[in-house]
Parts: C-alpha cells; sequence; structure tokens
C-alpha cells in the first residue's frame, strides 16, 4: 500500500458537494451533500454490487440517500497501475482471523475496499443462476429456496444486463430462452480456443463467456483493449464494475457518496428501531442519521456490523432473533487444471474468461453431487499464477523459473463450484480489536463432502477436457473464490435473517442488500446475481414507500 | 546434482524498454519507477536473519546469470513488509501473526541446517541447501523445532509463496517469462493462437523442460 500513485486512500474525495469524475482526470462531478444531523432516508452501508444500486435506484425514486464505503474513491485513468502489487489497494487487506478445516484465503479473490466494492477488481463474468435452483429445497433437496421465483429474476437479470451493457454471445446453449445482450460479444482470445476445442473434442456445449466489459463505446468510456488486468483493476474504463456504472448514476440521481468512511456501528432508539450509523472519518466517529439502514457490505462485513451494533435492544445483535446472522457463509469452490500448449497462448492478453462451459450446471445425470459447477478458460496475471503454482506443486530453484518460462505456453480450466450452506460455515465476531477499536471478524469455513466430491468430478472433467484440448504436463491446484450467504432471505423469521424485501424480520427500518442473502451459492460468479437482486429489492423497497409502509 | 542453470526463452526481450509508449501510464511508471529505484533498506530482521533470508531467497530463485545490481532483491520487499506490518486480508487462526512467525520460521530452518550439518543454513552448499528445503517441502523435518508451524506449511505457503510474489512482479521477472507487462491505455490487438503484437516478447528458443512438470 503506497501513496506513490495518489492520495485517494488518504484523503477522502467525495464531499463538499463533489465526486470524482470518473471519466476524466483530475475532473469532479457535483453531488448533493447532507448534514450528519439531517435526517436522510436511507444511510446505506457499502457501495459495491449492492449498495451503489440501492442508491441509484433509491434516489431516482426521490429518496434522500447517503452511501458510504471505507475504501477510497477512484479515478481508473490516474489511480489504476499495470501492476499486480500496487493494486492490492484494491482489495481489503484489514485483518481478519480464517479457521476451519479449509480456512479462506480473504483479499483477491473475495472483497474489495473501493468505492465501487469488489466489482472493480471482479474478472467480469456475468453469469445468470440456472432457473432451479431459485428453488434447489423443492427441487432438488438441498439448500434452501429463495423468495422469489425464476421468472421475476430473469426481469431483473435482463435490466441489470442492460445497465452494464454485457458483451455476450448471440445464442446461449443452456437454459430458457433470454433476450440479446446488450452489447456483441468478445473475439475470442487463444486461452478461451482452448477450452471451445476440448468441449468439441468431449461433446459438450461450450459457449463465449457473457463479461462485463465493453465491446463497442459507451459514453465517455472506451471499448476493450483487451490488455489483461482485469483482476486487478480496469485501467481504462472499459470494464462495467460499479465504480463506472452505478456510483455515477447514483450521485447523478442526488445520492451522496462518502468515501474512506467506516461504519462501525448502527445506531438503535428506545423503540428498537434503527435511528442512523456512526462512521469514522478524517480521524474521529460521526453519526449520520437516517430513517433506514440499508446494509451492504458483502458476507463478512454485513453480518460484522449487524453483531457489532449489539445493544440492550438487541444483546445477541441486529436482525439476529434467529441467530443466523454469519451462519450460511459459502465459497465457490474455484479448483482448476493447467497443462502447457503446443502453441504459444499468451493468456496475458484480454478477459481472462472468455469462454466457459455449463454442463454440469444443466446436467443432472453422471454426477455423484447436488448442487454445480461452471468452469471458465483462464489467464492469470504472473504473480497471481506463480503463488497458485507454488502452493500446489512446490516447485523451487531453477526449476521453477523454468517452470514459470511455459507461461506463455498455458492453458487453463477453473471451476466455480456451488458449496452447501452449513449453519458451522460462519462469521463470528473475535475478541480482537482493530485500529478503530472494532472487533474483527473470525470467519469459519470448511468444505462437507458434498462439495470435495464435486471438485473431484470436476477436477477430473476439467482434465479430460484440456487433454482433448492437447495439453501436456497437466497439474491441479486448489482454491476459493467469491463469498455468498451469511444473512439469509427468506420466507420467514425462523430459517432467515430478512424477508423477500431485504428488510429484517426483527427490525423494520433495517435492510440488507448485497450476496450475504443468498440462500445457496449456485454454481457461477455471483456478481451479476448480487446486481439483479439489488435491482429487486431496490423496486420493492420504493414500492414499501408508495404504500407508507417504510419508516 | 546441480540442476541445469535457468535460461530464457525470451534473451532480447526488455519491458522496460516500452517505458515511452502507450503501453505505460503515469501510474505504472511512477510505481515501477520506485520499485526499481527505492530498495527498502533492512530494518526488521536482524543482520543475521537478513543473511539467512538472502541464502533462503537465492535457494528457491537463484539468479546466477545477474550481477548483484542487477539482482531481483526479493529479501528486501520481504523485510519491508514485515516492518510496516502490511497484511494480506487473512490471519489463519492456528498460526502466529507473521512478525512472530517469519523469525520463527526463519530460526527454524537454521536450527534444521545445524541437526543435520552441525552448522547454519548459510554455511550449507547450494546442494545441501535446497535438499535441506526438500525435506521441509515433504514435512520431514525435526518435529521439536517445528511447534508453532509445520515445516512444510512455513516453507511453501509463507515463504516461497510470498517470494514469488516478490520476483514475479518485478520487470526483470517479467522479461524472463515473456509477459507483456504494463498494457495501459495501450492493450493488444492480436489475440489468437500464436499470434503476437510487435510490442510482445518474442520467443526465441522455446522453453527449458522442467524436469519436476507432471
Amino acid at each position: 500500500m503506497s501513496a506513490l500513485v495518489s492520495d485517494a486512500q488518504f484523503r477522502p474525495r467525495a464531499k463538499d458537494g463533489r465526486a470524482p469524475d470518473v471519466f476524466h482526470p483530475g475532473r469532479w462531478m457535483p453531488m448533493a451533500s447532507h448534514r450528519d444531523d439531517e435526517l436522510v432516508d436511507f444511510a446505506i452501508v457499502g457501495t459495491g454490487c449492492g449498495g451503489s444500486v440501492a442508491a441509484a435506484r433509491l434516489a431516482e425514486a426521490g429518496h434522500s440517500a447517503v452511501a458510504f464505503d471505507a475504501g477510497p474513491f477512484y479515478r481508473p485513468l490516474e489511480d489504476f497501475a499495470s501492476d499486480e502489487r500496487e493494486q492490492e489497494k484494491l482489495y481489503w487487506l484489514d485483518d481478519r482471523i480464517s479457521a476451519g478445516n479449509d480456512p479462506l484465503q480473504f483479499g483477491s479473490n473475495n472483497s474489495g475496499k473501493a468505492v465501487g466494492g469488489s466489482s472493480v477488481h471482479f474478472q467480469m463474468v456475468t453469469l445468470r443462476f440456472r432457473p432451479e435452483w431459485f428453488k434447489s429445497r423443492s427441487n432438488f433437496g438441498y439448500g434452501y429456496d429463495w423468495p422469489v421465483g425464476w421468472e421475476e429474476m430473469w426481469r431483473y437479470y435482463a435490466l441489470a444486463e442492460d445497465a452494464m451493457k454485457i458483451s455476450g454471445p448471440v445464442r446461449y446453449p443452456w437454459g430458457p430462452k433470454r433476450g440479446r445482450y446488450p452489447y456483441r460479444e468478445h473475439e475470442l482470445s487463444a486461452s478461451a480456443l482452448v477450452l471451445a476445442r476440448g468441449a468439441e473434442a468431449l461433446g459438450v456445449p461450450w459457449s463465449a463467456c457473457p463479461v462485463a466489459t465493453l465491446s463497442a463505446p459507451r459514453g465517455s468510456a472506451p471499448p476493450c483493449v483487451y490488455r489483461g488486468f482485469c483482476k486487478v483493476g480496469c485501467a481504462t474504463n472499459a470494464k462495467q464494475s460499479m465504480l463506472v456504472t452505478f456510483v455515477p448514476r447514483a450521485i447523478r440521481a442526488g445520492a451522496e457518496i462518502r468515501d474512506l468512511a467506516m461504519v462501525g456501528r448502527i445506531e438503535v432508539g428506545g423503540d428498537g428501531r434503527v435511528t442512523g450509523v456512526h462512521y469514522h472519518r478524517e480521524g474521529r466517529w460521526r453519526f449520520q442519521r437516517a430513517r433506514n439502514v440499508i446494509v451492504a457490505g458483502y458476507s463478512i462485513e454485513t453480518p460484522r456490523l449487524l453483531l457489532n451494533s449489539a445493544c440492550p435492544q438487541h444483546p445477541e445483535g441486529l436482525a439476529n432473533s434467529s441467530g443466523l446472522v454469519g451462519k450460511g457463509l459459502m465459497a465457490h469452490s474455484n479448483n482448476a487444471v493447467w497443462g502447457i500448449m503446443e502453441e504459444e497462448i499468451r493468456w496475458y492478453k484480454g478477459p481472462p474468461s472468455l469462454a466457459v462451459c455449463e454442463h454440469w450446471n444443466y446436467m443432472d445425470h453422471g454426477k455423484d453431487f447436488e448442487g454445480g459447477y461452471a468452469f471458465m478458460s483462464q489467464g492469470p496475471l504472473p504473480t497471481d499464477f506463480a503463488t497458485s503454482l507454488v502452493s500446489n506443486e512446490g516447485p523451487f530453484g531453477a526449476e521453477l523459473r523454468k517452470w514459470m518460462a511455459h507461461y506463455n505456453h498455458m492453458a487453463g480450466l477453473k471451476m466455480v463450484g456451488e458449496t452447501m450452506p452449513q449453519d458451522e460455515n460462519r462469521v463470528e465476531l473475535s475478541e480482537e480489536t482493530d485500529g478503530l477499536g472494532l472487533r474483527i471478524p473470525k470467519v469459519t469455513f470448511s468444505y462437507y463432502d458434498n462439495d470435495k466430491r464435486m471438485i473431484a468430478h470436476a477436477e477430473d472433467f476439467m482434465d479430460e477436457m484440456l487433454r482433448a484440448a492437447g495439453a501436456s504436463n497437466r497439474f491441479r491446484t486448489s482454491s476459493t473464490a467469491h463469498l455468498m450467504g451469511g444473512c439469509r432471505m427468506g420466507e420467514d423469521a425462523e430459517t432467515s435473517v430478512v424477508g423477500p424485501d431485504g428488510r429484517s424480520w426483527d427490525i423494520d427500518n433495517l435492510f440488507v442488500c448485497d450476496g450475504s442473502l443468498f440462500p445457496t451459492a449456485g454454481g457461477v460468479n455471483p456478481s451479476l446475481t448480487i446486481v439483479a437482486n439489488s435491482l429487486r429489492i431496490a423496486d420493492r423497497i420504493i414500492e414499501l414507500g408508495r404504500r407508507g409502509e417504510l419508516h | 546434482m546441480a540442476e541445469a542453470p535457468f535460461r530464457t526463452p525470451y534473451p532480447s526481450y526488455d519491458v522496460l524498454a516500452k517505458w515511452d509508449t502507450p503501453s505505460y501510464n503515469e501510474a505504472t511508471r511512477k510505481v515501477l519507477r520506485d520499485r526499481l529505484a527505492n530498495v527498502p533498506p533492512r530494518r526488521f530482521f536482524s543482520e543475521a536473519q537478513y543473511a539467512l533470508l538472502r541464502a533462503l531467497i537465492d535457494t528457491v530463485l537463484p539468479q546466477p546469470e545477474r550481477s548483484e545490481k542487477d539482482r531481483i532483491p526479493v529479501e528486501a520487499f520481504i523485510d519491508d513488509t514485515l516492518e510496516r506490518n502490511l497484511g494480506d486480508g487473512t490471519r489463519f487462526a492456528d498460526l502466529p501473526p507473521q512478525r512472530e512467525l517469519w523469525p520463527y520460521g526463519l530460526d527454524a530452518i537454521d536450527r534444521e541446517a545445524d541437526a543435520e550439518h552441525g552448522r547454519g543454513f548459510v554455511e550449507l552448499s547450494a546442494e545441501d541447501r535446497h535438499a535441506l528445503l526438500s525435506r521441509l517441502d515433504r514435512d520431514e523435518a525435526h518435529k521439536q523445532i517445528w511447534r508453532k508451524v509445520a515445516a512444510k506449511r512455513f516453507f511453501r505457503h509463507i515463504l516461497l509463496k510470498q517470494a514469488v510474489k516478490i520476483y514475479y512482479a518485478h520487470p526483470y521477472a517479467w522479461n524472463e517469462m515473456g509477459f507483456g507487462g504494463p498494457a495501459a491505455p495501450r492493450g493488444y490487438l492480436r489475440l489468437g493462437p500464436d499470434m503476437r503484437d510487435p510490442w510482445e516478447a518474442e520467443e526465441q528458443r522455446p522453453p527449458q523442460k522442467a524436469e519436476k512438470l507432471p
């Protein structure tokens, strides 16, 4: 972490009635500015795929909203380097205690700390859930049903895809018919063609992957130039992260964003309702009054904040009468198979995952596990690949340098595998506190038998496909990606933290709107589903307001 | 037995030669200028610990073809990370914090060397150093020496992982592996197999066979 490039990490930028204009170096855009003692309609904690979407939609509906983010407000064009090490500044690097049989590695694969959240460094894969997964308990007998039907989610997926101008194929081989993607698909890179060749050899469908980077200009954003640093932040603004889509949209609609503003506690009044948020900015604690609070800090910070806000009225933490806050945390298994190709692949070019196979998300026969997995072509940057290589295979010495010199001939397939929700996989508070005096989270994660059977199946299948595509010297790596769950939404107060509209069962002016709501993980990257579900929740909150049912 | 030394497939490639082209934006220049010019001075480790760490780095990432001036100083950046206590977001519940763990692990490696050879790690031959680390990586270590962390876990998941994270973030490492390097605002045009833009590395000889490749 350094101040070499700019002071965005140390000095708030969004204040005094203006916010950074992300599309122009050094420029600003006007922004609403609320006083702390002004009672705003919504205080929103987080500006990622949940918070920025809620802020934009609520502001567009005429509500006053202030959205807080613990991270900086970057202008990618001037703040982002083509450098893995420097760009670690995009990750949530504060201490979290990681426990369990398969403890999670935080940071790059699952946690962002910037306005725009993890979407600033996501890999842009934007897939829809398989429709049946929204009722996985009813349809397949595992997990929990979502309190929403797939047809409704399908409508919101289309809205989310349009808002992010997803580039995708004309025909998608899996699931019910969908409309055309807003932008045409990207050219397939050499690494994507490896997946295509392997899939055709095995006789399973494959597809160009729908991705959130532009294939044609959009307003001030240029089309993707295939620089390949997507996972450490797009320096050209082609990537349709929340930072360049819903955040400016929210500001234009009248919402206020506060960067470098860490919310530490939600305040509760004598009637048990929330009254605002305590946040730390510019060296001191402040308090923003609000009629409603929406927590959108993702699967670790959202439960952490609810638990850290315990008070005499809610001694076990807010929204926690079910005892479920923090439970049902899920990750995706992210194991991979790699190999060496005769031809040069140069997988550092272009979005890393331009081809996808969802065969085992939609095929219910011939597998010995519940749930599904997708896998994509890969293009890891040097340190990302090297750390994975040594962790799993352990080469060192001249051998290691020789191995890494095959980088331009490498290809890989990596799974995004659904893990089952477990009460034991959870976020709790540790006894230790951070620099602000807030108790730091302790996260427990273990794979269960079904998860392990799926991983074994996926590794074997990907290995067979990579072999069929012509890869030699194949080896395997294990890791996880993404977070889901921790504040499950559902149809009743016994088995969920919030209801179908994200509203806490216990406190009627407290909402959750982010990936922590997921009852099940699904076998696809979560961002698009978080955005779609957030659009849905925002509509429901607006509707509550119209009916006079908001606080 | 000594390993054959490393030989790059891209002997004439220099990613820094693109410095004044559209492949570099100003943010990237600032970051790389600093990485190349301002090697952090030793502050966290003692002189002896630092010498041991240097010997370990020279074993896991030997750079015999580079002069001292051109060597990637991995140990300096490890020291800096610990001095500033920069975390990576994860503190494994069963491990001590990094500022305890590193000195403990280095000391344990030295004690392993002493137990096996009656000398410190720094005094071992290159072959003996390599053999000792191979044993640690197989967890064939003296259990009483590794009470706080298993040998393999420290060697592979802490030391080796951190070392490659620094080494492969250095432009000289990008040169040897033919990585395109900085690419903003100009990215790439040619994405297909065996296709190369003029500003990418040209493979002049095939990569060496790595003996332990599966």
